[in-house]
């Protein structure tokens, strides 16, 4: 059982993964995130660049259009518009490569 | 935890074993939901299953259906049967062939007899088998006369990071005890299918799936106008932070964990045929299409990890609902069997909300009423293939 922690922001699955899961509430503008990555038990932080809500995704790094979001250690999606490191990431900069 | 061996079902005439001791009122066609409805109020604690379909249906179409409705009423978490149709020869077709489970089962048709004197002779009957099946006691059973299915809804990320990997975790730990277990959802496998491939027992199953997941793909290609956005992922789906349907894909095979194989695949409603063990079905996506087609192959207990909130039942396979999302355990509480939201504040790992998962199903299988069916959700809904002729 890892250490009881309050301060969890985010989730991420995977160590490839380039983006992780907000589990507060909201994170507040600006706000250094703690990440927790599940795989290897190890922390990260983050500063957020806008709010992001409960369950919505937060980018580890920059991404630039076209390149791929990785979650689950696998492919989920191609960028469609530049994002930055801390950015919300979703259906406005993300989109399915399968429909 | 040691796994529990043993639980309390009603053991049936053809050896499977129930959890809940249904008396149904299962109407053939559309037409008939209205005097099936009238017995089902009359005779009070039998269930009447209305639906839109069984007319003018044809080909694979019409096999689905009345493998539906035949399935439905084979399960063993009903005792008794009453089937109501238009015309005496469909209606037959259906009593004969839930006949053969050895269960109690009449049918009546209402041509050349109207409402009123079907609902009372079909009402008459109803009583009778109630009262027959209310005299039916548990008795232990080994936990391998469990059939349990799984499927998630309105999923959102925390589905994918906790509630579906804590199914996956009961599997995982089932996988011994040659359980019957079932999950589905081909659309929703779209963008991890070469992941699910690799987890059939055997390349021919894995091929298998490919050519089940293909032609589901292939439908959807041929008939999509858009990238199906709010339908995969729904509007739901995208409120709680899904973007794509690979990340909805990724998210819903956490629930068939990380060491089981499935050992089939089966068609929509086909009852398992290769002993315990896990099961993949073609199969919507949609919720209740999804749990009606498990429940008639014979599943008597359900699996249903939500993020934002889906509230479905089933009239007749208890569905235990399990959130991680604490906003959806927090405001929609009465439909909530198990919150697992504790794993997302790292206060339980997913041994423990594995552990907590079994038992609470235990508890369902044992008699405790879930949720949905304390709110009384009974969604019945048939797949249905194509226009009817």
């Amino acid at each position: 059982m890892p250490p009881m922690s309050n301060t969890t922001d985010f989730i991420v699955h995977d160590k490839q993964d380039n983006v992780g899961v907000v589990v507060v509430e909201k994170t507040p503008e600006n706000h250094e995130c703690t990440g927790w990555v599940m795989e290897d038990d190890s922390t990260i932080k983050i500063k957020a660049n806008t709010s992001i809500p409960l369950g919505h995704k937060i980018a580890l790094q920059d991404f630039k259009t076209g390149d791929t979001i990785i979650k689950y250690g696998y492919d989920i999606g191609k960028v469609v518009q530049d994002i930055k490191k801390g950015d919300h990431v979703h259906v406005h900069n993300v989109k399915t490569k399968k429909w | 935890m040691a796994l529990p061996e043993t639980f309390h079902g009603y053991r049936r005439e053809n050896n499977r074993v129930g959890i809940r001791n249904h008396v149904i009122i299962l109407p053939v066609d559309d037409i008939s939901n209205a005097c099936a409805e009238a017995v089902a109020n009359n005779i009070k604690g039998t269930v009447a299953i209305p639906h839109s379909y069984g007319r003018l249906q044809f080909g694979a179409d019409l096999e689905l259906f009345f493998r539906t409705i035949i399935g439905t009423g084979k399960n063993p978490n009903v005792a008794a049967v009453v089937v109501i149709g238009i015309e005496p020869k469909w209606t037959q077709r259906v009593v004969d062939e839930i006949a053969k489970t050895g269960k109690p089962v009449e049918g009546f048709y209402i041509e050349r007899h109207g409402d009123i004197e079907t609902t009372m002779k079909a009402s008459r009957k109803a009583k009778e088998f109630l009262q027959w099946a209310s005299e039916k006691t548990r008795e232990e059973c080994p936990i391998s006369d469990l059939w349990i299915s799984t499927k998630c809804g309105e999923s959102d990320t925390t589905s994918g990071l906790a509630s579906c990997p804590t199914v996956g975790n009961m599997f995982d730990k089932l996988d011994s005890k040659n359980v019957h277990m079932c999950f589905g959802e081909t659309s929703e496998i779209t963008g991890a299918e070469t992941v699910c491939e690799a987890r059939a027992k055997s390349p021919e199953v894995g091929k298998k799936f490919m050519k089940t997941w293909n032609e589901y793909n292939d439908f959807i290609l041929a008939n999509k106008t858009n990238d199906l956005s709010e339908s995969q992922p729904t509007a739901g789906n995208i409120a709680g932070g899904l973007t794509t349907i690979e990340e909805k894909a990724f998210g819903n095979m956490q629930k068939i964990g990380k060491t089981i194989k499935y050992i089939d695949v089966l068609e929509p409603a086909e009852e398992p045929s290769k002993g315990g063990g896990l099961y993949f079905m073609d199969t919507s996506s949609a919720a209740a299409e999804c749990v009606t087609l498990q429940a008639a192959a014979g599943f008597v207990v359900h699996l249903f990890p939500t993020g934002q909130g889906n509230i479905i039942g089933n009239p007749i396979e208890p569905v235990i609902k399990l959130t991680a999302n604490p906003l959806t355990a927090r405001t929609m509480s009465e439909h909530i069997d198990l919150d697992v939201s504790a794993i997302l504040r790292r206060e339980m790992n997913m041994n423990e909300a594995g552990d907590a998962l079994i038992k609470e199903t235990m508890r369902v299988a044992n008699g405790r009423i879930t949720c949905a069916e304390a709110l009384g959700h009974k969604e019945f809904v048939i797949t249905k293939l194509y226009r009817s002729a």
